[in-house]
């Protein structure tokens, strides 16, 4: 089982089962009493079977997938996923900051896949707040990224108004 | 020029501080070579053919006195005593070695410099027009602009794993000295029918492989919503640019396969979610930004271009430079002088740590403590008194900086080439010795008038050979140098791309083609006519016959 860092922290227990492939329904019976973040061809297809699970439903997308695929979905999900191939892969930016700012997804999004140190701030800046570590890499490490920088230039999801409001608002206060 | 403030500082100084921890990680081999590869680049660190290179963001080619004495202390320090300007307006150095990295950059965080986003796949330093704030005929300043997107995409946690590199130009001047459209995103500010300026935002430029000239996206975009119409292109491309391969992986090439109408559709409907949002600049920011780069304060210290009649009546030298290095400035009285690094025997764009905290020198007397770099590789003291450029001028001949080339066929742009990149297929600089030694005499360049000549040592264009009037390519054909020469590129206002002569030469081939083209120009030529505008009238194939004819 992966390390995951849940809002800045290393999270004790994890709910989550990841299907990362899931070709039939069988497979919900292999994981009893766990919840489930699926393939999203799976989802669109199987989704009132997850429906039945009391701890909610999730669903993980892939760089090249977008939310759209899942935008009348996206209340009744307690977690969405999404998936770096490659570390350098930059699609979720976008896909998160989509969830984030456009459709005003509220519950957890988990950056899955190769997920290292060196790009967790940014995720963070851009949504997501759950991170599935790769296996090599070191916890204690990962938490001190979320310090790299105190501010940014831009409006971002933990920091809503751009640097230049903040100086103005700084400077007529 | 822009002060930083405590947020600028403080952000700097942990970005110094991340890339230490990154560069120790890698030396003690927890981070590999392929996790460590992006994290260098977007620090400006290049493996070259010899040692590391180092490129230093200049933000849209802006220097103060005390950055040029800094950059001269890394060259002197760390380096083997020189820099290189590069067609982007950075300087780069080619020895420093990697464990210096974190020092050097430290250093530079002194002098509100750094090497941020200056390579891989992310947005690059924006860069305008070297006139920008000076020129006579410029639309507005857009200096400013600059400064508004370099704050908006340093450390932007969006778009810094892009499938490609990313590169803004933003212009405000008729001439257009910044090749803007041949970016990814050229920016032109343009005047609306009330008066008003807003931005004509092109995207799909680009040189490289597959030369571009960019795409309108947005005819008129007002100012504030400057930064959600690149954000829009910006995310679009990020989604769906091709990341399967990396020659295919531009903005261009989106652009071109997914067809410019259906792009700029989608562009907008993704601006038209984000257009109203945080991000739309303030009255406020706009005039703070603008508060930066206010000119000198010229009314009082008029009186005089008298003082500049008699020396150039008199010194025939000094009245050369001063037609060919010497532009209008917008304020009378004043003028915008181009040093010219490109005097013989020196590779085109190299830059000694003397020279630097010379010039540096001399911008403090002369020009308001600033100096600018252009993109072709030369450096510009943009406010100088008229009464004191006969004085200024002795000082630059002196050191040998006087070489009045600007904008004639000596005044090659060339990138570093075969001598010290490991992409080149080909030398470049020998090159553009060889040919500077051949047209050696200043009388006879004049008389050729106005001609570009870019030299790029492979595809990857670093020289710009294709929007030169002239381009010339370093290609490599069974281990051996050739190099092939195209006619007809600009990257002015009205740009065009350079098209292929024919067959490549050998490297002592080139001067005589290029007499050979010279010589038809001047036998073709209208009065006034510049070789461009002739070789537009009369076309490709009188050159063509000319060189081929003698040649085989």
């Amino acid at each position: 089982m992966p390390i995951i860092i849940d809002q800045k922290a290393i999270l004790r227990q994890d709910r989550w089962t990841l299907l990362r492939e899931a070709s039939g329904p069988e497979v919900l019976q292999a994981a009893p009493g766990r919840n489930f973040i699926a393939p999203l061809d799976f989802y669109l297809q199987y989704r009132s079977l997850l429906d039945e699970y009391p701890g909610g439903k999730g669903v993980w997308l892939d760089s090249n997938e977008t939310p759209e695929a899942i935008a009348s979905d996206l209340e009744s999900l307690a977690i969405i996923a999404l998936n770096f191939p490659v570390f350098r892969d930059g699609r979720p930016f976008s896909n998160a900051r989509e969830l984030r700012e456009h459709y005003r997804y509220g519950g957890e999004i988990r950056a899955i896949g190769d997920v290292l140190r060196d790009q967790l701030f940014y995720m963070a800046r851009c949504g997501f707040d759950s991170f599935a570590l790769r296996h090599d890499q070191n916890p204690e490490d990962c938490l001190a990224a979320f310090r790299d920088f105190s501010t940014g230039y831009q409006a971002s999801i933990d920091e809503p108004m751009p640097l230049f409001r903040r100086r103005h608002d700084q400077r007529q206060a | 020029m822009y002060r930083y403030d405590q947020y600028d500082h403080t952000m700097l100084a942990e970005r110094v501080a991340q890339f230490r921890d990154q560069t120790r990680r890698y030396l003690d081999g927890k981070l590999s070579e392929a996790e460590f590869l992006p994290l260098r680049l977007q620090n400006g660190l290049y493996v070259q053919r010899l040692a590391p290179m180092l490129r230093v963001a200049v933000p849209y080619g802006l220097l103060s006195s005390a950055q040029l004495r800094k950059l001269a202390h890394i060259a002197r320090h760390y380096d083997k005593g020189y820099g290189h300007l590069t067609t982007r307006q950075n300087i780069q150095f080619n020895w420093p070695e990697l464990v210096d990295a974190p020092d050097i950059l430290a250093e530079l965080a002194e002098a509100e410099m750094h090497a941020i986003q200056t390579s891989g796949n992310c947005i690059r330093n924006v860069t305008t027009d070297h006139f920008a704030g000076a020129a006579a005929d410029e639309i507005e300043d857009a200096r400013p602009w600059c400064e508004i997107i370099r704050q908006w995409s340093s450390f932007h946690p969006e778009f810094a794993y892009l499938p490609r590199k990313f590169k803004i130009a933003v212009c405000g001047t008729p001439a257009d000295q910044a090749a803007t459209q041949v970016h990814d995103i050229g920016v032109y500010l343009v005047r609306g029918d009330d008066g008003e300026t807003r931005f004509r935002i092109l995207a799909g430029g680009g040189l490289g492989r597959t030369p571009v000239i960019g795409q309108m996206i947005f005819e008129q975009v007002e100012k504030p919503h400057l930064l959600s119409a690149l954000e829009a292109i910006m995310r679009v491309y990020n989604r769906e640019g091709r990341r399967d391969n990396k020659y295919k992986a531009r903005i261009k090439i989106l652009v071109r396969e997914t067809g410019a109408d259906q792009f700029r559709e989608k562009v907008h409907r993704e601006w038209g979610r984000i257009r109203d949002s945080a991000m739309m600049l303030t009255k406020a920011e706009i005039r703070r930004c603008q508060s930066f780069f206010s000119g000198p304060d010229h009314v009082q210290r008029l009186n005089g271009s008298d003082a500049l009649e008699d020396p150039l009546r008199k010194d025939a030298e000094f009245a050369l430079w001063h037609r060919r290095n010497v532009r209008a400035h917008k304020q009378p009285g004043y003028a915008i002088v181009t040093v010219s690094l490109k005097q013989t025997g020196v590779a085109p764009g190299d830059i000694s740590d003397r020279q630097m905290d010379f010039l540096a020198d001399l911008a403090e007397r002369y020009s308001f403590g600033e100096a600018r770099i252009s993109h072709k590789q030369n450096i510009i003291l943009a406010d100088v008194e008229q009464r004191r450029l006969h004085a200024l001028w002795r000082e630059l001949a002196a050191e040998s900086l006087a070489t009045p080339a600007l904008g004639l066929l000596t005044d090659i742009i060339c990138c570093p080439g075969g001598d010290f990149c490991a992409l080149a297929n080909a030398k470049s600089i020998p090159l553009a010795e060889e040919i500077q030694r051949n047209f050696r005499d200043s009388a006879k360049l004049e008389e050729i008038g106005d001609l570009s000549l870019n030299i790029s040592g492979c595809m990857n264009a670093c020289g710009h050979h294709h929007v030169g009037n002239i381009g010339i390519l370093g290609v490599d054909k069974k281990g051996e140098e050739f190099y092939q020469v195209s006619l007809g590129g600009s990257s002015a206002r009205q740009a065009s791309l350079g098209k292929i002569l024919g067959p490549a030469f050998a490297r002592e081939e080139v001067p005589g083609v290029l007499h050979i083209l010279v010589n038809v120009y001047k036998a073709e030529r209208d009065p006034g006519e510049a070789f461009l505008d002739t070789y537009r009238r009369i076309g490709h194939e009188p050159f063509k016959q000319a060189v081929y004819a003698d040649h085989h």
